[in-house]
């Protein structure tokens, strides 16, 4: 992690507007590549974010970063006012340490392409196990939140199932509610339907709907699915080599995109469609 | 005395009694190669009794230890005629028993051997032999090549205990100076370094040697 | 030729008997040191410290690359060397514990890097704490394909006890040795103990399987 321009940076955010989630000027690079390059993002309190982009735009690291599972080379991440990515040490910014990390990080969640659901549990131990070993919530307690949960998603009745028996979009519903059993403030969701078939899609689209309806959830999304997007999204930005290229409501974006790149990615999706 | 006093010493017994080590690993090698090779085909032949004669072959190497294979034969062979001189019974038991584990791996490495080619030698009307030998053996090589240098090593390290049948080898002849000097760091030490020198710089590099050979020969490189 | 004497067969037999069951304490005993101890050195060699890596690789490569009868000797005798008295039990129990915890760590790696890197990156996003990532998602995922590769060597350090008889350990290979010092019979001692080695390993192999077989039910993950 740099150490260098810590001095620019806040030691917390404060305020009634405060971002909930807010990237000052980071960076990310791999060796010679630079994937980010100096972002700044703020996410409000409540708000539906989608990030689009190009693969290899930096959308995912985004994402990433902010779950604490890549490091940031510049800049610092803030989580509902307090520095994710670095800690207050002596009035100056240094790097966090692992207990820093996990007191800030347990106030977001998220879910993968790739379900990740952990294969030797029953759905309900999935969404339990957050609960009981890191909460600390008595094991009763978790059980009720995780079933109302699994009720949410629509999977109450294949609670005592292994994964190996479920459906892609029954997994990732799955994998929502457990997300949602640490009650995070920020919800992250990274291309969850695209390993799906596109007849289950609905299923989870439909489950975030729901989320967005109900719940005042912080939420950042990366998709391909430009049509959910632009029906569930309070802000779309599109990534493009590392900066955001473009960003506006829905209509604003989709509907009457300004800068040439977004055109020309605009078109080539809904030809692919 | 330092360690260089002693090696001056005692180096020329060291060294003969790698030599030997050496040459006893490379005769059970070859002895092993040649029985895996005939117990794996054995195994998969389809007279019963030409099958059951392996699998019982493979099962009692397996299934017993090295050392009790080795005194037996070293010891109990005597009485059934078979006189087998100690450095002979040495290799002889090793080739044998690591035999028996390379002949699973020779099984394994053929039956993976696409269909395809098996199909592919008969539509060219191959004989049997023809085929094993020219199509599929060759395949099934670069397939085995890793995990027989595995085994090798295993062999290298099951030489040591020919010395408890008092052939010469690196053991033998470590065992002796600590019987003497009582300098069990420095003679036992020594003779693990050089183990570890032939297992991990001698025989690993070149079994990897081997298979950029075989590869590049069957035009995979 | 030979001559198979059955009255001699059951005079040894029991006392060959009762060496078995030293056979057996010595294969679990060590077993279980090396179970233990081979996860110790394999999680060593996940810890951010390249060092400690690096160093606990070659000291693993070491013990696997080299003879276990000669490590006996080096763990018996260098001891006294230096004025530390071994009884021939722990040190035996040491270097095979030693030995076979090399090989297990190999064994526990292959399973620890075969668990897909998604299980650790949800549980990262669920906040769970090191230990309990590699407890309760990735040590039981990283289980079933270690199992057949630590049966193997349950049944290899059965087979390996005898190499204990070089430092007086009085186990199977130990008595008959004994036996046939004492009588001038070699024939039916050595047969002896190499039935007795089959009759353990063979059914010890085919349980292992069964067990084998049973984990992978009971983690849900057939």
């Amino acid at each position: 992690m740099s150490n260098e321009g810590m001095s620019g940076f806040p030691l917390a955010i404060d305020g009634g507007n405060k971002p909930m989630v807010s990237f000052k000027k980071v960076t990310k690079s791999y060796g010679s590549l630079t994937v980010l390059d100096s972002l700044d993002l703020d996410v409000a309190e409540g708000e539906m974010v989608t990030i689009i982009g190009p693969s290899g735009s930096g959308k995912t690291t985004v994402l990433r970063m902010l779950m604490t599972l890549e490091t940031i080379n510049g800049g610092v991440i803030y989580v509902d006012g307090q520095p994710l990515t670095h800690m207050p040490d002596g009035g100056r910014l240094v790097p966090a340490n692992n207990r820093h990390l996990r007191q800030v990080r347990s106030k977001i969640g998220m879910c993968f392409q790739h379900f990740n659901l952990f294969p030797h549990m029953t759905a309900l131990e999935n969404c339990m196990e957050g609960p009981v070993h890191v909460l600390g919530l008595p094991k009763k307690e978790a059980q009720e939140r995780s079933e109302e949960l699994l009720k949410l998603v629509g999977m109450a009745d294949k609670r005592n199932q292994h994964p190996s028996r479920l459906s892609g979009g029954q997994q990732q519903r799955v994998a929502i509610a457990r997300a949602l059993a640490m009650r995070p403030k920020v919800m992250l969701f990274d291309e969850v339907t695209s390993a799906l078939d596109p007849e289950v899609i609905g299923e989870v689209t439909n489950v975030i709907r729901k989320l967005v309806a109900e719940y005042n959830l912080t939420m950042l999304m990366v998709t391909h699915q430009m049509g959910f997007a632009r029906d569930i999204s309070d802000r779309v930005c599109f990534f493009y080599g590392g900066k955001i290229c473009e960003q506006g409501t829905p209509d604003e974006l989709f509907g009457n995109p300004q800068q040439e790149r977004t055109k020309q990615f605009l078109s080539a999706v809904k030809e692919a469609v | 005395m330092s360690y260089f006093e002693f090696l001056a010493q005692y180096g020329d017994r060291i060294i003969s009694g790698t030599l030997v080590t050496i040459v006893l690993t490379v005769l059970a090698s070859l002895l092993a190669m040649a029985i895996a090779l005939a117990a794996g085909l054995m195994r998969m032949a389809p007279n019963l009794l030409v099958r059951s004669v392996a699998t019982v072959y493979i099962e009692i190497f397996r299934g017993t230890s090295l050392l009790v294979q080795l005194y037996w034969i070293f010891f109990v062979l005597p009485l059934f005629g078979i006189t087998l001189e100690k450095f002979t019974a040495g290799f002889v038991a090793v080739g044998m028993n690591l035999g028996a584990y390379g002949a699973e791996l020779v099984r394994g490495a053929i039956l993976s051997v696409p269909r395809g080619q098996w199909e592919a030698a008969l539509a060219l009307n191959m004989s049997p032999a023809k085929r094993m030998w020219r199509v599929i053996l060759p395949q099934a090589l670069i397939i085995m090549l890793p995990s027989w240098g595995n085994l090798l090593i295993e062999l290298l390290k099951g030489t040591a205990l020919v010395a408890l049948i008092a052939v010469a080898d690196l053991m033998f002849q470590v065992k002796q100076i600590n019987g003497t000097t009582f300098l069990s760091a420095e003679s036992f030490g020594t003779a693990l370094i050089i183990y570890y020198i032939l297992a991990r710089f001698m025989l690993t590099p070149f079994m990897r040697w081997l298979e950029r050979v075989m590869q590049r020969r069957l035009g995979r490189a | 030729m030979f001559d198979w004497r059955w009255d001699f067969t059951w005079e040894i037999l029991p006392r060959l008997l009762v060496a078995t069951g030293n056979t057996i304490l010595a294969a679990v005993l060590g077993y279980a040191i090396a179970v233990v101890l081979g996860l110790v050195l394999a999680l060593a060699q996940r810890t951010p410290s390249r060092a400690l890596t690096a160093v606990v690789r070659e000291i693993v490569e070491f013990i696997r690359s080299t003879p276990l009868v000669l490590q006996i000797f080096f763990v018996f005798y260098v001891g006294p060397q230096f004025g530390l008295r071994l009884s021939p039990w722990t040190a035996g129990m040491a270097a095979i514990g030693l030995h076979y915890a090399a090989y297990l760590s190999e064994v526990y790696r292959g399973g620890l890097d075969s668990v897909p890197k998604g299980q650790w990156e949800a549980a990262t996003s669920l906040n769970l704490s090191t230990a309990r990532t590699y407890f309760r998602v990735i040590i039981p995922q990283a289980l079933p394909p270690s199992l057949a590769g630590m049966g193997n060597y349950l049944v290899g350090i059965l087979k390996d006890t005898p190499m204990l008889s070089v430092i007086g350990v009085a186990e199977l290979m130990h008595t008959a040795n004994a036996i046939g010092s004492e009588t001038y019979r070699f024939l039916e001692p050595y047969t002896l103990v190499g039935v007795i080695f089959l009759a353990i390993s063979l059914p010890l192999a085919g349980v292992l399987r069964l067990f084998e077989a049973w984990v992978r039910r009971k983690l849900g993950m057939s």
